[in-house]
């Protein structure tokens, strides 16, 4: 374990929420029509270009380097050409301008006067054009978060990405339906301290956006980066965490890799690597050493099946050159290899991460490395022959890549880079999160000058009229709810799911409107409809004005309550006609007669049911049985003393 | 003199006065609710109001705030940003083709303008291969600005210049000549060059982008590698277009200048060959030539720059219902040729008819194309067109208006004797007329039939 305090562990999070808009956000397409066919595609390639500064972006050339094909597949349903990047935008949709807005009020931002949209460079192809549109909308928010705040640093309003289908070698592919939708990015200060606040926080920012209404729900509607460093390390961006509770093994794990990469690179100082140079990275072309290996993955003709099953094609998955086993050669770094990272990881895979993604060289286990050599029959003298090809001497240490020749060049490369990012320490990267709490390495952090400003677009300007205008149908924030609702004697798990998931405003409408009693109505919408509605009973189409009659109902009479689920049931079942028509054509409310006389043949039954003579038990059998009859018709408690009279009676 | 405050005029102009900053400074600014914006004032687009102040912000973002809600801007320093390409010697390589590019402004050499937030052309060809470093891989490139207009400003004088230097550089030995260009009239360009520049024995090679190279999708550098190639390597010694030929990143199109046209406001494969197939396919690797008749590349040939042009020639695009008062007002101005856009196979309505014969009598030269662009001018197939042709209209079989508008334009530069004019108009320089109209040329597809979707479904567009 280690102390975050004491290793200065910082964290924050970029949170990302799609709005609620009928159409996207530069074109008129549907908006949330998600298909998983295609009708159309289009082949593409990213070049870097420069900021307006006059600068690279170092993510960008990163991404050049990989010289990915791009293939992106179309639907007429949900693209036009505004998507395949043959048509300019037209204007920014300005409901989801309105709803960026109304998120920033909630979020306790101050709006900007004029929206400028910018374009921000993704040379990995997940957005045609090479950059995603976004515009700043709010800054310097702030929330409740554990008794003191958790900052806003600033919210903005861009389009949604492609969603990746397959990444092979050299060819990566991407659907565009998710494409150009409208979501808003929440950034928070770097104001978090331990694995569980950014759980927390994320939770929270969840509720406030979700407590509009106006976001969208259900899956990979809200994803979250999570930015963290420790003390002396560099901020490492954990990419799309899909929830809330992957965050703190992800966060932690980051934390114990980050002081890993620290010692590591206090080690190697202190073994004389300082600067660049002293880097010595040497490699060497042996194919013919593993020509009869059992290693089968680095023999030519086994390697070339895979690439023909995997339907790899020269030009587009596949890289340029013949087959190639390449041994790279670290000088004096022996050690370093196996130098632990993550939990159950070592700084080999650190390089690994950097050969699969810059040089497309994918096919599992992607590197072999001399500390962690596999154990197979010739594993020795072939390693050994590798040592000598490459005149290797006892403090240095090996890795083999494999696959097209210019590719495993690239990788050597990359090999020889990654070191030099070791000698300063943690590099800005992207990394992908995986449940078990590890990351892999994704791609270098962007930096500012991946952003210029889109010429496609003017600006809106946002008048305070309309920001008022937006303030005054803002719902009351969620930790207000929350301390209105926790004094009714609600529980807090019950309050936070009513709130995401939207029960909340419906509760608040009944209680205001009918007089329903608060604790009882947020019981019913934040438990008991829960299991209903896992149970497939369509609850969720019963409109506000049978919820109010129902509310009524149970007001007035009392004794309803106990048939709440059957009356549930049967209003949900029937779509047409009053409640009250459902609760007299089950003869709810109305007492049965003679319903005292069933009762010492309810018992007697019970009792031979029972196969025993606890007196409780019977009590509990023949409670259940009667109620069945009697349940909304006399009250439980009525039914109850009717029964224990009955049983004092026979024994 | 650089105007310090650019764009900002006004209230803003005056706010910015007020606090001792310019654009270029970098600032912190504070608004009324405490929120703090640190970074750079930009250029604002003067089309915008003068109540905002833009500052990009140190996170790449730009934002507007109002003046009315500033509190404070405090001066942190002067920044000026220059946004240009790295301009880089072009590397000689002793076995490469020597080729010429030269720049007249457009997309392809563009780059962003903060006073009008607009994409304006200004890279120089040399910034261009700072850009592309695969230029130098083709043949060795000698860049040429001959200006910088958007292509909608190309006008006789770009044009006259435009063709003199062509003339020059493969005079001075070039193997082959790219032209930068913006697409929106490079098909009129291409026309024009077609009729001023002949004989020439090397190609002669339009491109330009339809997304500006600011972008990491544009097609900029793929043009622009692909005209070099076959500018450098190609066989075909004529006047072209080399621009996409699907969407997709995969091979650009030769069209000949005298049959393209650019046919989409935006797509990446706008131009099309009308009337005929293209010419050839050009990929990085090798190009697939498409036509057998074309002029071979002949270093031995002379080239004739014959740079002459009036502009007095109009396109009258037909509709139902013109009024004659129309024609009158050109004969009036004094314009010297009409190429009518007629409808069909070359028609315009009766009441025309006595503007139009008067029009002709007072020595205006008038020919038909048709407004379908596809197909041929036939007017002795109906009486309406025999009636035209009696009135002295000359048919121009299928000939695009545009490029008859540049071909009339270069005649009229040379001779004003009507039967002269008619003789050199019917017959064919550059393939402007052709004999045959190819049956595999017109293919304009139609999405939703089963069969073109099976045909996208299953090509990259």
């Amino acid at each position: 374990m280690i102390d975050y305090a004491e290793v200065g562990l910082i964290a924050g999070l970029e949170v990302h929420q799609q709005l609620l808009t009928p159409t996207k956000m530069f074109c008129r397409c549907p908006a949330g029509h998600y298909t998983d066919a295609h009708d159309g595609a289009v082949l593409r390639h990213m070049r870097p270009t420069l900021s307006e500064l006059g600068e690279y972006d170092g993510c960008a050339l990163m991404e050049f380097k990989t010289r990915k094909n791009i293939i992106y597949l179309l639907h007429e349903e949900n693209v036009c050409t505004y998507e395949m990047d043959d048509t300019p935008p037209f204007l920014v949709n300005q409901e989801a301008v309105n709803i960026a807005i109304e998120q920033c009020l909630m979020l306790g931002c101050d709006i900007v006067d004029e929206v400028h949209i910018a374009r921000k460079q993704y040379l990995d192809g997940s957005i045609p054009t090479g950059f995603q549109r976004t515009a700043i909308v709010g800054v310097n928010g702030r929330l409740p978060f554990r008794g003191r705040e958790l900052t806003i640093t600033q919210v903005s309003v861009e389009e949604d990405s492609c969603r990746e289908v397959s990444d092979k070698g050299h060819l990566i592919v991407w659907r565009t339906d998710r494409l150009g939708m409208p979501l808003i990015e929440t950034v928070t200060g770097a104001d978090l301290r331990t694995p569980d606040e950014v759980e927390e926080a994320i939770l929270l920012i969840g509720r406030v956006c979700r407590s509009t209404r106006h976001v969208r729900t259900g899956l990979g509607a809200s994803r979250q980066d999570v930015n963290v460093s420790v003390r002396g390390g560099r901020r490492v961006e954990i990419k799309g965490v899909p929830k809330a509770g992957w965050a703190p093994r992800l966060v932690h794990g980051e934390a114990v890799r980050q002081v890993n990469l620290l010692k590591l690179r206090d080690d190697l100082l202190a073994r004389g690597f300082t600067e660049a140079s002293s880097i010595g990275v040497a490699s060497a072309d042996v194919t013919d050493v593993f020509a009869t290996s059992e290693l089968s993955f680095l023999r030519q003709e086994k390697w070339e099946r895979w690439i023909k099953e995997q339907g790899r094609r020269p030009g587009f998955e596949l890289g340029a050159g013949p087959f190639c086993v390449r041994a790279v050669r670290l000088r004096g770094l022996a050690g370093t290899l196996s130098w632990p990272t993550q939990p159950e990881q070592t700084f080999a895979s650190e390089l690994a991460g950097r050969v699969r993604v810059i040089a497309g060289l994918d096919q599992r286990p992607i590197m072999l490395q001399s500390e962690k050599w596999p154990d197979y029959r010739g594993a020795i003298q072939e390693l050994r022959k590798v040592r000598a090809r490459l005149h290797c001497e006892s403090a240095d240490a090996v890795v083999v890549i494999w696959g097209p020749e210019e590719d495993t060049v690239t990788a050597a490369n990359e090999v020889r880079l990654r070191y030099i990012d070791a000698i300063r320490g943690i590099p800005n990267e992207t990394r992908q999160p995986f449940p078990d709490g590890t990351t892999d390495f994704e791609r270098i952090l962007p930096g500012p000058d991946r952003m210029y400003p889109d010429t496609d677009s003017p600006p809106t300007r946002v008048t305070r009229e309309r920001v008022e205008h937006l303030r005054a149908g803002l719902p009351e924030p969620p930790w207000v709810r929350e301390e209105r609702y926790a004094g009714a004697g609600v529980a807090l798990p019950v309050i936070h799911y009513l709130i995401r998931r939207g029960g909340a405003d419906m509760v608040d409408r009944l209680v205001r409107e009918t007089g329903a009693d608060l604790k009882k109505t947020c019981f019913l919408f934040g438990e008991k409809l829960v299991y209903l509605r896992r149970a497939g009973v369509p609850v969720d189409a019963i409109p506000f004005e049978r919820w109010a009659e129902l509310s009524r109902l149970l007001t007035e009479i009392p004794l309803l309550r106990e048939a709440w689920e059957l009356i549930v049931r049967r209003v949900a079942a029937t779509p047409a006609g009053s409640v009250s028509d459902v609760v007299a054509g089950q003869g709810l409310g109305l007492e049965p007669s003679g319903w005292r006389t069933r009762i010492p043949g309810i018992v007697e039954r019970a009792e031979s049911r029972a196969y025993s003579s606890d007196r409780d038990r019977i009590f509990r059998i023949a409670l259940g049985d009667a109620m069945g009859a009697l349940r909304g018709r006399v009250p439980a408690a009525e039914v109850g003393a009717e029964l224990r009279r009955a049983l004092e009676e026979r024994s | 003199m650089q105007d310090e405050m650019k764009g900002y005029r006004g209230l803003a102009r005056a706010k910015l006065e007020e606090h001792g900053v310019k654009v270029w400074s970098e600032v912190r600014a504070v608004n009324d609710a405490g929120s703090v914006f640190e970074g750079v004032i930009l250029p604002r687009s003067e089309t915008l109001d003068d109540e905002h102040i833009v500052i990009k912000m140190r996170n790449g973002y730009n934002v507007g705030i109002h003046i009315r809600r500033v509190a404070s801007i405090t001066s942190l320093g002067y920044k000026e940003a220059i946004y240009k390409i790295p301009e880089r010697e072009f590397p000689v390589r002793p076995n490469l083709p020597k080729v010429t590019l030269l720049g007249t402004g457009g997309t392809i050499a563009s780059r962003l303008d903060y006073r009008t937030g607009a994409v304006i052309p200004a890279f120089t060809p040399g910034e261009l291969y700072g850009a592309v470093p695969e230029l130098a891989d083709i043949c060795n490139l000698t860049t040429k600005k001959l200006f910088g207009v958007f292509s909608e400003n190309m006008a006789k004088e770009q044009y006259v210049a435009l063709a003199r230097a062509i003339g020059d550089e493969i005079e001075a030995g070039a193997d082959g000549i790219v032209i930068g260009h913006g697409t929106d009239t490079m098909g009129h360009t291409a026309a024009i060059l077609s009729f001023m520049v002949q004989q020439s024995p090397v190609p002669i090679v339009l491109v330009g982008s339809q997304r500006s190279s600011d972008r990491p999708s544009s097609d900029a550098a793929l043009n622009l590698i692909h005209a070099a190639r076959f500018a450098a390597f190609g066989d075909i010694a004529e006047v072209m277009i080399c621009m996409f030929g699907p969407t997709s990143d995969r091979y650009g199109l030769l069209h000949r200048g005298t049959r393209c046209r650019k046919m989409h406001s935006s797509y990446r494969s706008t131009f099309r060959s009308i009337g005929d197939i293209p010419l050839a396919i050009v990929s990085r690797e090798s190009f697939n030539y498409l036509h057998k008749d074309y002029t071979r590349r002949d270093r031995s040939r002379r080239v004739k720059v014959d740079p002459a042009y009036d502009d007095r020639v109009t396109i009258l695009y037909y509709y139902p219902g013109m009024r004659a008062d129309l024609v009158e007002a050109l004969v009036e101005k004094r314009y010297r040729g009409i190429v009518i856009a007629g409808t069909g196979l070359g028609h315009v309505n009766k009441p025309l008819y006595p503007a139009l014969k008067r029009a002709i009598e007072s020595g205006v030269h008038v020919v038909m194309t048709v407004q379908t662009l596809w197909g041929y001018a036939q007017m002795y197939v109906y009486d309406t067109g025999r009636d035209l042709m009696d009135l002295g209209i000359v048919p121009l079989d299928n000939m695009l208006p545009e490029t008859a508008l540049m071909k009339l334009s270069w005649v009229l530069g040379h001779t004003d004797d009507h039967e002269e004019v008619m003789r050199i108009m019917r017959d064919p320089i550059a393939h402007e007329i052709t004999a045959r109209e190819p049956h595999n040329g017109y293919l304009i597809m139609q999405g939703g039939l089963p069969e073109t979707e099976e045909y996208i479904a299953t090509h990259w567009k």
